[in-house]
């Protein structure tokens, strides 16, 4: 039987001719992430193993982006201890406030991970790298840990269920309403322990940050890892950022998926994510006027340059509607920067909107964006659990850059083509 | 291992982790702290309810969302002995073996167990007994090579003693 795209990478990093599916194997890893939250654990918890240092200064990525810069006393010492630890076993990967960006935007742009990789990160969104060909996943801190010590982890070899996409999406359709349409569809746990490949000739007509879109929601379904072949497009973005050598892996024909589905992209609707699971999706049509208090755009799923040029290009010349806050945050500095010489930045502002320094900030209710009690955020994070951007009784809907700057226009969930 | 044996707290679908433990008290990892936050935003009473050696029960996909260890350990350091779900979220499942909070998946117990009820689990055989309903129910035993992390008392004391 022939092995699916991620157990290939899998079998070739746990040194094995193949694997199957349900088979516990380990495997070397090429990169080990950690941001302010999980590594001050993971420190901890390296600090009770019998080690000497990490496994390898270049293969280990520590990314200060949830609460900084430092939004109070307890997040600056969190973010004091790893800087120590990155001082003291010379992490050569460590970025701080100036630096930083929202770490699955930074790693790719910066290179460090690259197609036929396996990486873990102590962040459920590093199935993100899927997008370029490599095996990703999030784990815990206990796990990162292990793996700065020793360079391996565990893994249970996934089944896998194909995802064919098919056609050209429409105008304003991105990766966000494909991964939405995808996650309405099977459910928040439809793809447990399972990876999500996908495929066809749909691929072609998505962008890069349209596939980072896509990967970094797998575990919203659930996965294990979400991962897309190597094309034309993924080989040009490599060729402009990779810091080394990649390997492309490719399904065997007669891999074996536990499902197969089929996705018409030319028919998708801009889709949008009701409180409080990811999977209770509607499309703009299905939508009466729902009020709403905030926008936030950005975050590790879609704050990279494309989506600030999409959210631009609606805002531009026009005014956001009166009373609503719009928090626009480039994911790094480079797209800081990209986005500030393309003019983006100006238009934002103008408009009435305001530009973060690059944080997680208000996806995860950390600070610059919290909600109090019964307000309504139309946001282009990827959760939007109980509680998750504020008060308990606020609301998130999860939306394309494009639904939320037109949305920011009129002051309720709006269909960025009737705009 | 020892088994585990308690009260019943129930919970339905998809916690998720940001219930669990909200991200607001993410800028602490001490667990003693964690606890006093643990279920806050699903059941504000849960602190004052909890005893030691509790049970937790829910059922589909408990732990989505979040990588946080920060989750597992609030809820070991509340005092839960074992928390019993039809499945798990995967990153929450691993954490959870690693830290050594003891989980066990079984979906016919999931279901049927009540709030309230006293619950036995017996890790060795997977066996789980409802002591108030005297109904016996087998769980999914864990698989040898997380038996053996679990033995050790977590991953860390796993690559000491390899």
């Amino acid at each position: 039987m022939g092995m699916t795209m991620t157990q290939k990478i899998l079998a070739a990093h746990a040194n094995l001719p193949e694997v199957k599916a349900g088979q516990l194997i380990e495997a070397d890893l090429d990169l080990v992430l950690g941001n302010d939250i999980t590594s001050p654990v993971a420190i901890h918890e390296i600090e009770k193993m019998k080690v000497d240092g990490v496994f390898h200064q270049d293969k280990i990525a520590l990314v200060m982006d949830h609460f900084v810069p430092n939004k109070d006393i307890k997040s600056a010492e969190h973010v004091k201890e790893v800087r120590d630890f990155a001082c003291k076993n010379c992490i050569t990967n460590f970025y701080d406030v100036g630096e930083m960006g929202i770490e699955h935007a930074l790693l790719p742009e910066k290179g460090l991970t690259v197609a036929g990789d396996v990486v873990i990160g102590a962040d459920s969104h590093t199935c993100t790298y899927g997008a370029l060909g490599a095996f990703s996943t999030g784990v815990g801190s206990t796990d990162m840990a292990a793996g700065m010590a020793t360079g391996k982890a565990w893994f249970k070899v996934p089944s896998a269920i194909k995802f064919v996409l098919k056609g050209k999406p429409a105008p304003f359709i991105s990766g966000k309403d494909i991964i939405l349409h995808i996650i309405g569809l099977i459910g928040v746990d439809g793809a447990l322990y399972q990876s999500m490949e996908f495929v066809g000739d749909g691929i072609g007509y998505l962008s890069m940050d349209d596939r980072f879109t896509i990967a970094n929601m797998a575990i919203e379904a659930g996965g294990k890892n979400g991962i897309f072949p190597v094309d034309e497009k993924t080989k040009a973005y490599l060729k402009d950022h990779a810091t080394r050598e990649y390997k492309v892996y490719e399904a065997d024909p007669d891999a074996e998926y536990t499902a197969e589905y089929e996705i018409d992209l030319s028919s998708l609707r801009p889709t949008v994510s009701f409180p409080h699971l990811p999977e209770n999706t509607k499309t703009v049509d299905e939508i009466d006027e729902i009020r709403i208090d905030q926008v936030v755009i950005g975050s590790c799923t879609n704050g990279r340059l494309e989506d600030l040029k999409i959210a631009a290009d609606i805002l531009k010349g026009k005014k956001v509607a009166k009373g609503l806050r719009v928090i626009v945050i480039p994911a790094t500095q480079q797209i800081y920067l990209d986005a500030m010489d393309a003019g983006y930045l100006r238009t934002f502002v103008e408009a009435g909107a305001i530009v973060s320094t690059p944080t997680c900030g208000p996806c995860l209710g950390g600070y610059m964006g919290i909600l109090a009690h019964g307000e309504r955020c139309v946001s282009t994070t990827n959760r939007n659990f109980v509680g998750r951007m504020g008060d308990v009784t606020s609301e998130i809907y999860l939306a394309s850059p494009a639904v939320a700057a037109a949305s920011a226009l009129t002051g309720y969930i709006t269909d960025p083509a009737k705009d | 291992m020892e088994n585990a044996k308690g009260f019943v707290h129930k919970f339905g679908d998809n916690v998720d982790t940001d219930v669990i433990i909200p991200a607001r008290y993410l800028n602490s990892s001490d667990p003693k702290e964690l606890a006093t936050h643990c279920m806050e935003d699903i059941d504000k009473d849960f602190v004052n309810k909890v005893k030691p050696g509790d049970i937790m029960v829910a059922t589909k996909n408990f732990g989505c969302g979040s990588s946080r260890e920060h989750a597992p350990i609030a809820i070991k350091a509340s005092g839960v002995s074992c928390v019993i779900a039809e499945t798990f979220a995967r990153i929450f499942y691993r954490n959870a073996i690693n830290i050594g909070l003891p989980i066990i998946e079984c979906e016919e117990a999931a279901k049927e167990i009540n709030a309230g009820d006293e619950v036995e689990v017996d890790f060795d055989s997977g066996k789980i007994t409802d002591l108030t309903t005297n109904k016996t129910y087998q769980g999914q035993a864990f698989p040898e090579f997380m038996q053996r992390i679990i033995d050790c008392g977590g991953l860390v004391n796993y690559i000491n003693e390899k």
